[in-house]
């Protein structure tokens, strides 16, 4: 993932745009494009056009749009339901970038150093596969195993509380807007952890072992080692792993709509959901194509400093 | 969430976890000292990983019990007289061999359209080489990248007006152009490094570039189309949204979106509920073990030989 083209340009230089073929201009390859770019310009550009256009307008789904200048975007910024919806987004990153890639680092190098090395790494294919596990099933499907297990009343979890002398502690745990959002939280971590866990146990195949003999020798112990040295080395990994983490976070729609539908009351509503309810439950189209632009602006925002943000890295490691 | 799971069928072959286990396999395995915190720690992997497998494991109990016995024994219990009630209920429900059907179907189609338009895009964005490629890739990346939402009026709109709303080829048409635009983002990168040497002795033969394409460049890079092929149909069947709006009628629907349709539903008893999530679960943990070779064989190692 991390080698996108840019990284060739300097190659590149000597030869500067001779296709690969021999005898064949680069402009003869255009024909190649048009399907993929007819495609690209009907499904995505045009509606994200169309619904920017939206935004600015009233509209409820029968009678045609009418212009309303930046009505709705004024009503946006004083909107507390907007605001809480990004600040839910907030808890989304917490679950599903922060915790997992703290959690990934830690579990990605203790498998891989310990448990691959001294247990057998037949031992930590199977513990990583298992990490793994809740990343392939359909988020809205994972949203509901965990649901069950909270079930209010007879669920899997308050049985147990029960059980062991706990009962007080029993709780309708999505039903209450003191839980509903920690337990929406617990359901993302879930299904995130596996793929840090993945990806950082690929990246550490690339350290050096002898790096870490010689930090050994050092007196360095293994947190030291694992600062100085793991870090650092994975580092693009681990931008990686935060930018489409956090990505993703700022997109999830399924588990809130399979557990919560945003509620009770506002308590977990996502941008993402808003717009939806907004879209089809309120009919408000203006309303939700300015709430899913805004989004889409947030994301744009995010993905741009991230890629500065690892750029300049790259260069103050280059530069010493 | 696309990019978040090719990233990792990049990855999984790479550096498999048990390559460290080959170096220290059979010979050395008397150098290998175990602490006791070596214990301590794979003591805690194990637990955080029957930590995370429990929910499907009680999912899996409590699939086969009767509403009864689960409120007199609770969870933990085995089931003591196996009870498919739950599973048959639900089955004959949403009617599930038509929703499987329906999944499969949208999400084959998908995979092998969005295959073939990636591999025309890569095409000339990798070896082709055409101008302000970087520019194009990123703008094919975007189309990946933004959030559903943002298309999704306008979208349910275009498709009303041409009559395939609640109409599975609405799906298949609106993921093939958002699942191809990841796939080139990925096959350029993998073209741009195509060997140089095999293009210019097919070159010298006299074919041509659509005969290069299809003769040369496709068979060579099989095994990297077969895992985005792999990729694409997982991610497809495990869409939600879009499926969600478009697919209304009970005909239509994905297996998804089938199963999150009755939750809560008074009909819906606790081991009924338990059920239902086990048949969401079922198809992807079968996809996964049969293409686990596959997709661990590799995107890149397989891809230049």
């Amino acid at each position: 993932m991390t080698t996108l083209p840019v990284r060739s340009r300097r190659a590149r230089k000597r030869r500067p745009d001779a296709s690969l073929l021999p005898g064949h201009g680069h402009g003869r390859f255009w024909w190649y494009l048009v399907p993929g770019f007819a495609a690209l310009f009907v499904i995505i550009i045009v509606p994200l056009c169309w619904n920017v256009y939206l935004s600015f307008t009233s509209y409820r789904g029968i009678k045609p749009p009418i212009w309303i200048g930046t009505e709705n975007w004024v009503r946006l910024f004083n909107d507390a339901t907007f605001w809480t919806s990004f600040r839910n987004s907030i808890a989304m990153i917490i679950a599903m970038v922060i915790v997992p890639t703290l959690l990934g680092l830690l579990l990605g190098a203790t498998l891989f150093d310990v448990v691959g090395k001294k247990f057998g790494g037949k031992l930590a294919s199977f513990l990583r596969a298992t990490y793994y596990l809740p990343q392939i099933l359909p988020t809205v499907v994972a949203a509901i195993v965990i649901g069950w297990v909270l079930r209010p009343g007879d669920g899997a979890l308050n049985h147990v509380l029960k059980a062991v002398g706990l009962g007080g502690l029993a709780s309708n745990w999505l039903g209450s807007p003191s839980t509903a959002l920690v337990s929406i939280m617990v359901v993302l971590v879930w299904v995130q952890l596996g793929y840090p866990v993945v990806i950082f146990m690929a990246a550490l195949g690339r350290v050096d072992p002898e790096l870490y003999e010689a930090a050994e020798l050092d007196g360095a112990n293994w947190f030291q080692r694992f600062r100085a040295i793991t870090i650092n080395i994975i580092r693009p990994e681990i931008f990686v792993v935060l930018l489409t983490c956090t990505i993703a976070a700022l997109k999830v729609f399924g588990p809130i709509y399979a557990l919560t539908r945003g509620g009770p009351g506002t308590s977990t509503i996502v941008p993402s959901y808003y717009s939806y309810s907004q879209f089809f439950q309120s009919q408000q189209v203006g309303y939700g194509a300015a709430i899913s632009t805004a989004l889409t602006v947030v994301i744009i925002i995010v993905s741009i400093l991230f890629i500065r943000v690892q750029e300049r890295a790259e260069r103050t490691e280059r530069d010493g | 969430m696309a990019p978040v799971d090719t990233a990792s069928a990049a990855t999984l072959d790479q550096a498999p976890a048990d390559a460290p286990a080959r170096h220290t396999g059979h010979g050395a395995r008397r150098k290998v000292r175990r602490t006791r915190s070596d214990w301590l720690v794979v003591v805690i992997a194990v637990v955080g990983a029957i930590v995370i497998a429990a929910p499907l494991l009680l999912i899996l109990l409590n699939s086969f019990k009767s509403p009864t016995d689960y409120a007199s024994k609770g969870p933990l219990q085995l089931p003591i007289h196996p009870y498919f009630q739950g599973i048959i209920d639900f089955w004959n429900r949403v009617d599930f061999p038509r929703k499987l059907w329906n999944s499969i179907f949208i999400s084959s189609l998908v995979a092998v359209f969005a295959v073939a338009l990636s591999v025309l895009n890569a095409y000339a964005l990798g070896i082709g080489r055409v101008r302000a490629r970087t520019w194009i890739i990123v703008l094919f990346l975007l189309g990946n990248m933004l959030p559903q939402e943002a298309l999704l009026y306008p979208l349910y709109m275009m498709f009303k007006r041409v009559g395939l709303y609640d109409n599975v080829w609405a799906i298949i048409i609106i993921f093939t152009v958002i699942q191809s635009a990841f796939g080139t983002y990925l096959l350029s990168s993998v073209y741009g490094t195509f060997p140089k040497e095999i293009l210019e002795a097919a070159s010298i033969d006299g074919a041509g570039r659509w005969r290069i394409l299809w003769q040369v460049v496709v068979p060579i890079s099989r095994s990297t189309l077969s895992v985005l092929m792999i990729f694409f149909f997982i991610w497809t069947w495990n869409e939600f949204l879009f499926p969600l709006t478009f697919l209304i009628s009970n005909d239509n629907q994905t297996v998804p979106v089938a199963i999150t349709a009755l939750q809560g539903q008074r009909l819906m008893d606790v081991t009924t509920t338990s059920a239902s999530a086990l048949l969401g679960l079922i198809p992807t943990l079968i996809f996964f073990l049969i293409f686990q070779r596959t997709l661990t064989r590799g995107i890149t190692a397989g891809a230049v030989k």
